[in-house]
């Protein structure tokens, strides 16, 4: 790799993005928490518990979520104009989702039939993907184009929504916290295995060095403080520790909280633009073109 | 129909800035927003040092992942090449400059004038409310092409139908043309000389070619 020295106003190295700010961050953080609640709480409407406050607990989050990206964009009173282009925009279709989400979730909460919780958790995790895909089709910022981004991002959906549900659990019956505690235990490992996946990829695949030191920066806490902690608060909650709803609900607490800071520092921190790449370098009068340039990537 | 493309010889580019200019001439871009940019590279260690210079803009993509993601279809791509942004649709999301590899696009979410809030003549003349808090990026000066249509004219030969950018080139770095049509400069310069893309993996089909050595 040839040295390249990088001037600021030449951009020549990847940079981190400046347009998506907190508001835009807090659609995936909140909207995909609320995706991923609605379908746990879906499932725990199978087995048999009243989840109608949880259900409104979902809408409210994806609400929060969507009210964020509307105060994010240039032109708000234009906003209907996101349904336009369903045939390939995954905005369009998160866009699209959330009329039926809110509705399958309204009525669920008024409660008008019992099959209303499983479509409205259908819609969250519906939604959930699409936010997902949204990433992913981003082409300009190679660590959400990865193509082990939008499993991670699910998954941490997934994973808060059971951390939600495990914080849920003081009004829950208390026949299903083991349960709980199994599918936030579940939950957990599978976020922490596409999150190793993922970091492994990009560091596989190449990916600017800014993301990579950004994701670093939260991996141990991520780990720690995000899976084996919690994990280990629900196995003892699980087992029938004394004190399990507060054990159960603390792991959910922060199930949640590192599902969000990672989102928040892959929406933010670690979004790098892709930078510029000669294949060649000029030829001027005699000898040969010089290598390769690619600044600021690892893997090169 | 034709399918219009931009080469850049890096070998003849020597970073004078004159396509930046012109460009902000010609488009009025308010200040911080550079539809074109030339880029400044230093490369290697002595005794083999090499400097570069890599003009930029929108590639105007076969395949444009902006368009792609765009929510409300105010980005289209035009049969002839062109990516074009209707700025009355665009809602200002910004989806589409995470989509652009280049950093093609950019959102000015208020007016700003070269000397403080208030514009001088010529910028109150040519300021253009509907640009703002939408995406903009560079056209390929998309007028000029609309009245070749229309006039007959050959864009890449005639100046007036001509991108701002490739008119002002002191070096001649520049050519635009129809890549459809064999006889065109942007032809016969792609027939004669090594060239590439940049970032061609990613599926974008850009429509500029970077020229670097003769064949």
């Amino acid at each position: 790799m040839k040295h390249v020295q990088q001037r600021p106003a030449g951009h020549l190295a990847p940079r981190r993005q400046q347009n998506w700010d907190w508001r835009a961050a807090g659609n995936f953080v909140c909207g995909g928490a609320g995706g991923g609640l609605l379908f746990l709480a879906a499932l725990a409407h199978l087995a048999g518990a009243e989840v109608r406050h949880l259900i409104g607990a979902g809408l409210l989050l994806v609400g929060t979520g969507l009210f964020c990206v509307w105060l994010e964009i240039g032109r708000p009173w234009r906003a209907l104009n996101v349904f336009r282009h369903l045939r390939t925009s995954w905005m369009t279709r998160e866009a699209s989702v959330a009329p039926l989400l809110f509705i399958s979730g309204a009525l669920a909460v008024a409660g008008l039939h019992p099959v209303l919780p499983v479509l409205a958790g259908l819609c969250g995790l519906a939604f959930l993907y699409s936010q997902a895909r949204i990433l992913a089709a981003d082409k300009g910022i190679p660590a959400w184009r990865h193509p082990r981004c939008a499993a991670v991002v699910v998954a941490t959906g997934l994973a808060e929504g059971a951390g939600l549900l495990a914080l849920a659990t003081p009004v829950l019956p208390a026949r299903l916290l083991p349960l709980a505690a199994l599918v936030l235990i579940l939950a957990l490992l599978a976020r922490l295995w596409r999150w190793k996946r993922y970091l492994a990829g990009l560091n596989a695949d190449g990916a600017p060095l800014g993301s990579l030191q950004a994701l670093s920066t939260i991996e141990r806490r991520f780990v720690l403080f995000g899976h084996l902690v919690p994990a280990a608060f629900a196995a003892a909650a699980g087992a029938g520790m004394p004190g399990a709803a507060a054990a159960l609900a603390f792991a959910g607490l922060m199930a949640v909280g590192g599902g969000w800071l990672f989102k928040y520092t892959l929406v933010r921190r670690a979004a790098f633009t892709q930078g510029i790449a000669l294949k060649h370098l000029p030829v001027r009068g005699r000898g040969p073109a010089g290598a390769a340039v690619k600044p600021g990537w690892s893997g090169h | 129909m034709s399918r219009y493309v931009m080469t850049i010889d890096l070998r003849r580019c020597v970073g004078c800035q004159t396509c930046t200019a012109a460009c902000k001439n010609a488009n009025a871009t308010p200040p911080g927003v550079q539809w074109r940019r030339v880029l400044d590279l230093e490369t290697g260690k002595f005794p083999d040092v090499r400097r570069s210079f890599l003009p930029m803009a929108c590639m105007h993509c076969e395949n444009p992942p902006c368009e792609e993601v765009c929510p409300t279809q105010a980005t289209q791509k035009r049969g002839d090449g062109l990516v074009t942004i209707d700025y009355d649709v665009c809602i200002g999301c910004a989806n589409c400059i995470m989509a652009c590899p280049y950093e093609a696009r950019s959102i000015v979410h208020e007016a700003r004038f070269a000397y403080g809030d208030q514009p001088i003549a010529s910028e109150a003349v040519r300021f253009d409310p509907a640009r703002i808090s939408v995406a903009t990026k560079c056209t390929f000066c998309k007028d000029r092409i609309d009245e070749a249509a229309r006039s007959g004219r050959i864009p890449g030969r005639d100046p007036e139908v001509t991108p701002a950018c490739v008119n002002s080139c002191i070096s001649g770095a520049m050519a635009f043309g129809d890549l459809d049509d064999p006889d065109s400069a942007v032809s016969r310069l792609l027939a004669e000389t090594q060239h590439f893309r940049m970032h061609e993996e990613l599926g974008t089909g850009p429509s500029v070619y970077y020229i670097w050595d003769q064949a």
